[in-house]
């Protein structure tokens, strides 16, 4: 591996992800991206007796399916890097809890997906694992009851608010050879604007997202043009024209090539408000859609820059402002390398 | 007429809720709040009684009349008991409201589940 | 100049969906009306049917208002009006018991005591808390001044 400058990992030696597993719920299973997941329930407890349960069913499954696509077992793991927005994550420690996989549990709000991924290549590269389990989850109600209010509670929604994407994605990285590769994560500072509003989270993230994009681009010397995709976690219809506004006055155009995971899973007209957004929102994008596209050779370089707002349900009602962060992971197809 | 009036000034007051979410941001917490005090304050100068006699669900329906039946009992009771009154008598009125909520909350809950 | 972290909240207002003011008013009148509308439906079946006056009927249509927002709450059809509705839905007696029935529902599954009575409170124990503290201050001036004249 090398730094480049301070942020950037480059992985000199090859990492690969040997397969991706996606399970969502029934609102995403009606979007645009619909049929590029492994599983899509009809229900939003997902068959399960409660709202927990059924976020833990989401990762197990999607956890299951990527084992399974890469003809591997839970014993051939080394590691298992994952992550949700439950308190104290949960949801990762109680399906660590069942497959037994040495365990470090990352915390990174929605940035989550690309914070395992990150972390798992550079264990990969550095030659500490073989073979890394990769992954997140998110539940609407159970975000709604951990952030917001009860499920069933008659609140208001703002339009600039965005709605949790259920649903979890799970991939494994490793140095067996395999369709996509991952060459450079960026991983991101925590930018605080200030914004206190916790139903603007497109607002207060765009800033982290736009340092993160900076950075990289700083880093590798590379131009947009390079990539194929530059997609967003969750900056939402708010967020991604800030976004596109903060660089251009950096003098970095993206807006060619970038879009926004919470506007991809979701069609303008289903009842999300700004978009999607939640761990899982970067995640079935990038391993569900992406990963295809990718293995396909559709695409040939993309970088995922997932955003996260690192607040919890009492700092907003504390008056404090919102620290956001973003890591960003460069995605590229190997049929383009071996041309 | 009494049903017109009824819902004119019961829309009336929610869409004063809405524009203190609106345009001054409460949360629907704050909103819920002040309208209970606001209800307390109105009763003071009887305010509140003539605009149940005008517009009847209208009045006794939003939130403000919460505000408004708990001053009515604690002063009922306040004027027989004087001040330790206030505390007999500041549920009198509105237990029917508060029991029921209680109890059909408690049962729903036991018999439902969350639909998300 | 977005790229200015101090006057950010301010720079970004250009690119703020607008609030549609008139639209969720009127959505709010409309639904809020409507809530006191069948209230007062209620409230004159009580009259008409069961000889109450006009004051005593009050108790139980509130009551029978509570139950249907309860019930609503119960079918998951509640929240889906107040999306709608916004203020509409809040405001009224009904919001007080959607508030406790979904809190309560909500942490079913952490038990009956635990969960549902500990949190049956947690959102509407605001209304209680200030209709008590400013009634008992409302009263006590009230009674204070009547008793010097």
């Amino acid at each position: 591996m090398s730094l480049l400058r301070r942020q950037t990992w480059r992985f000199d030696r090859p990492v690969y992800l040997a397969s991706t597993g996606t399970t969502v719920g029934p609102l995403e299973a009606r979007g645009p991206l619909s049929g590029n997941f492994d599983k899509e329930y009809a229900s939003l407890d997902c068959g399960e007796k409660s709202w927990p349960e059924a976020e833990k069913a989401l990762m197990r499954r999607a956890v299951a399916f990527c084992l399974a696509k890469a003809g591997k077992k839970e014993g051939d793991m080394d590691l298992f890097l994952a992550g949700d927005l439950m308190d104290q994550t949960v949801t990762s420690n109680f399906i660590a809890r069942e497959n037994r996989i040495p365990f470090l549990g990352l915390f990174g709000a929605c940035s989550t997906s690309m914070e395992t991924l990150a972390a798992g290549a550079q264990l990969v590269d550095s030659g500490y694992a073989e073979n890394v389990l990769c992954a997140v989850s998110s539940h609407n109600a159970t975000a709604e009851r951990q952030f917001r209010y009860p499920t069933e509670y008659g609140g208001p929604t703002k339009l600039t608010q965005t709605f949790t994407v259920t649903g979890a994605g799970a991939t494994i990285v490793t140095r067996e050879p395999g369709k996509v590769r991952v060459t450079e994560a960026t991983i991101g500072r925590v930018i605080d604007w200030g914004i206190k509003d916790a139903s603007n989270m497109g607002s207060a993230m765009a800033p982290a997202a736009a340092d993160t994009i900076w950075t990289h681009f700083q880093d590798t010397g590379r131009k947009p043009e390079d990539y194929d995709l530059i997609v967003t976690g969750d900056l939402s219809s708010v967020g991604s024209p800030i976004l596109k506004q903060l660089l251009i006055e950096k003098g970095l155009d993206i807006t060619k090539v970038h879009q926004d995971c919470g506007l991809m899973i979701y069609s303008p007209d289903q009842p999300v408000n700004a978009g999607g957004s939640g761990c899982a929102c970067s995640a079935v994008v990038t391993y569900g859609y992406l990963y295809k596209r990718l293995a396909e050779g559709s695409l040939r370089r993309v970088l995922v820059v997932a955003t996260g707002a690192l607040l919890n349900s009492a700092t907003p009602k504390q008056k404090d402002t919102i620290p956001c962060i973003a890591h960003g992971v460069v995605l590229e197809s190997v049929k383009e390398d071996g041309r | 007429m009494i049903f017109l009036y009824a819902f004119l000034i019961g829309g009336a007051i929610c869409v004063v809720g809405q524009l203190l979410m609106d345009v001054f941001k409460l949360t629907p917490a704050h909103v819920v709040a002040s309208f209970v005090v606001i209800g307390a304050v109105l009763d003071v100068f009887g305010i509140y009684d003539r605009l149940i006699a005008f517009a009847g669900a209208g009045a006794t329906v939003p939130i403000t009349s919460f505000g408004h039946s708990i001053l009515h009992g604690a002063m009922a009771e306040g004027h027989e008991h004087g001040y330790l009154g206030i505390a007999i008598g500041i549920f009198k009125l509105t237990s029917a409201g508060i029991t029921s909520a209680i109890l059909f909350g408690f049962l729903i809950a036991l018999f439902f589940r969350p639909k998300g | 100049m977005l790229n200015d972290p101090k006057n950010y909240s301010e720079s970004i207002k250009p690119f703020q969906p607008e609030v549609p003011y008139l639209m969720n008013c009127v959505k709010a009148f409309l639904v809020g009306g409507l809530i006191s509308l069948i209230g007062q439906l209620i409230q004159t079946f009580y009259v008409h049917f069961f000889h109450f006056s006009n004051q005593e009927a009050g108790n139980p249509t509130v009551a029978t208002l509570i139950l249907i927002a309860s019930l609503l709450t119960g079918f998951g059809i509640y929240d889906k009006i107040a999306r709608v509705a916004g203020a509409g839905s809040i405001v009224p007696v009904t919001g007080f018991a959607n508030s406790i029935t979904s809190a309560a529902l909500e942490h079913k599954n952490e038990g009956i005591v635990l969960g549902i009575a500990t949190n049956l409170f947690s959102l509407a124990g605001e209304v209680i808390v200030f209709g008590v503290v400013s009634a008992a201050v409302l009263g006590m001036i009230r009674l204070f001044i009547e008793q010097i004249f």
